[in-house]
């Protein structure tokens, strides 16, 4: 690093600078694995993804294999996915139904709990060798919130819905679409990579400082498509009104008026005339179930939260569930899903897919240019002996509420970021 | 009858069209209830009704794409990449009414400034329809072998 503090945050002189070193130093890499990505709470995946027991999904998180299951009772569970007696992968699939899991090397096999439950030869090993001692390790911490579940390598980490902060809220919001409080994801899986930090996703999933410059040819499909754009008013950029909000921890949100049509329930002529009817459908239960006011909020709301350090619930033109991690200080790779109701109608679930691809995804009108700009950031951050710092100081000489367009949401992930990563290392 | 040599030289002059960014040309080859999917790597067989695609166009959203990728301002194809696609393996596989149902084996080469070369290696599977006595295309599906995209990173041209 460059012998400068990693975040510069002084209030009196308006100025909120990160240090480009946060985002190209391999050192500063391997920092964050041991105190951001061992140290909070990371998505693992959501308990829709795994049904019945002996489901089974692999994942690598924090940058180990697991096996994210149900075992022989259906509870979720997480293992690591490595054997006790050399190390190797008890399950390299990516997923399917299992009973129980192998290791090919020596033979060695696990049950649905865990459990070492069968070791070719066992009788060559020392008498005191016992099956018990080695069933399949779980992280320390495996704690679920709303159906989203999270894995913890701390034990001493405070519980996740406490350190979910305000966020909870906006996670409620999401899972009120369902008239049972139940969301699933969908079938279909996008992993791609981006030739850029991890960091650079985190800002870019939420801020809509950059939407009328990267986004254009995506605004311009949906006036054409006939979505009316009002004017934005004074003060805006955007044709709705919006809020940034720090949400505690380093969770934070944009919240904005929709208006550019959303699943549930706001109706655009891009869904089809015959979609309106499901629409009404779907936002009459809405209000019957949760009352006008919350009702609107959820409907007609658009939401992009963060939660610390690397899940977004971007909830606008459909629900993505999207999680990214580092492969390299300059390269990530990023999975995202769709989620929705599990009463959802096919027609409607047609419509939320549909609506998905329009703006999310490598193949969409508006992910391709995020992920050419978050490439060229990092070209560009080649440079940062000579410029070291970035600019993120929108908003923060106003009192008071803070637009979606200011960036008090983005500081509030760099604040935590930079009290977990501790002092900066000397060159 | 419609033989696999006829098939052959209207995929290579698809791919032509689409090799030199000769995008409206390309949609004259469309039917107008054409489609164009890419399916997610590990479901190729799935509905996008019910799955989460990467690309499940209609017409219209088929057009609006081209107009996007004309723009300037669709940064991730601008400037646009240079391709190279290889058809290969093609195979009638189906004949019903008007229509055929097409397979080949594909090689795109996706080439950008200061990059690694990036292959899309796959299968097209392919609704052609006699329209006035021409052949078109009704749907196109790309299914990707890769298990996932992976370092191919996104799908921003026409695959």
């Amino acid at each position: 690093m460059n012998g400068r503090p990693m975040v510069l945050n002084d209030a009196a002189q308006g100025r909120f600078q990160v240090n480009r070193a946060a985002l190209v130093d391999p050192r500063v890499l391997e920092l964050e694995q041991r105190r951001i990505f061992d140290k909070c709470w990371v998505y693992v995946g959501h308990e829709s993804e795994v049904k019945a027991a002996g489901d089974f999904k692999t994942r690598t998180v924090s940058g180990r294999p697991l096996i994210f299951c149900r075992d022989s009772g259906a509870a979720v569970r997480v293992y690591l996915n490595s054997c006790r007696h050399r190390g190797a992968l008890v399950c390299r699939e990516a997923e399917g139904s299992a009973r129980g899991f192998m290791c090919f090397y020596h033979g060695w096999s696990y049950d649905l709990d865990g459990r070492l439950d069968g070791v070719p030869g066992e009788s060559a090993y020392p008498p005191s060798f016992d099956k018990r001692d080695y069933p399949l390790i779980e992280p320390p911490r495996t704690e679920s919130y709303r159906g989203f579940v999270f894995v913890n390598f701390d034990a001493g980490a405070a519980p996740l819905a406490e350190d979910l902060a305000g966020a909870r809220e906006y996670i409620d919001l999401v899972v009120d679409q369902s008239p049972s409080g139940r969301m699933e994801i969908i079938r279909g899986v996008q992993e791609y990579e981006i030739k850029a930090n991890w960091k650079l996703l985190v800002e870019n999933s939420f801020d809509d400082y950059h939407l009328l410059t990267t986004h254009s040819t995506w605004l311009n499909y949906l006036k054409n498509a006939g979505v009316e754009m009002k004017r934005p008013q004074k003060g805006h950029l955007l044709p709705a009104h919006g809020v940034g909000k720090a949400l505690g921890n380093g969770h934070a949100v944009v919240d904005n008026v929709n208006f550019r049509g959303r699943p549930v329930a706001k109706w655009i002529p891009v869904y089809g005339e015959e979609a309106k009817t499901e629409i009404s459908r779907i936002r009459e239960e809405l209000v019957a179930r949760l009352g006008e006011e919350r009702a609107a909020r959820v409907a007609d709301t658009n939401r992009n939260l963060l939660v610390f350090p690397n899940l977004v619930l971007n909830d606008g033109s459909s629900v993505t569930v999207r999680t990214f991690y580092p492969v390299a200080a300059d390269r990530m790779r990023v999975r995202a899903w769709a989620l929705g109701p599990v009463e959802e109608t096919p027609a409607a679930r047609a419509v939320r897919l549909d609506s998905f691809l329009t703006f999310y995804g490598p193949g969409g009108f508006a992910t391709p240019d995020d992920i050419e700009a978050l490439e060229m950031v990092q070209a560009g951050l080649a440079t940062w002996r000579e410029q070291p710092w970035s600019i993120m100081s929108r908003g923060m000489a106003k009192e008071g509420e803070q637009l979606n367009t200011d960036e008090l949401h983005l500081r509030e992930f760099w604040l935590r970021w930079n009290a977990l990563m501790g002092e900066p290392v000397e060159p | 009858m419609i033989s696999r040599e006829q098939v052959e030289d209207f995929l290579y002059h698809e791919a032509a069209l689409l090799d030199s960014w000769r995008l409206d040309e390309w949609l004259g080859l469309l039917t107008e209830d054409a489609r164009y999917w890419v399916p997610p790597n590990e479901s190729p067989d799935a509905d996008p009704a019910a799955t989460l695609f990467i690309i499940a166009d209609d017409i219209q959203r088929i057009r609006a794409r081209v107009t996007r990728l004309k723009d300037s301002d669709a940064h991730a194809e601008y400037p646009h990449s240079r391709t190279r696609r290889m058809i290969t393996n093609v195979r009638i596989v189906g004949r019903a009414a008007a229509e055929l149902q097409v397979v080949s084996n594909f090689v795109v080469y996706r080439f950008r400034r200061e990059e690694r070369v990036r292959e899309y290696v796959g299968a097209y599977r392919y609704t052609l329809r006699q329209v006035g006595g021409e052949l078109k295309i009704a749907k196109r599906v790309a299914v990707l072998d890769a298990l996932e995209l992976g370092t191919l990173g996104s799908v921003s041209f026409i695959l």
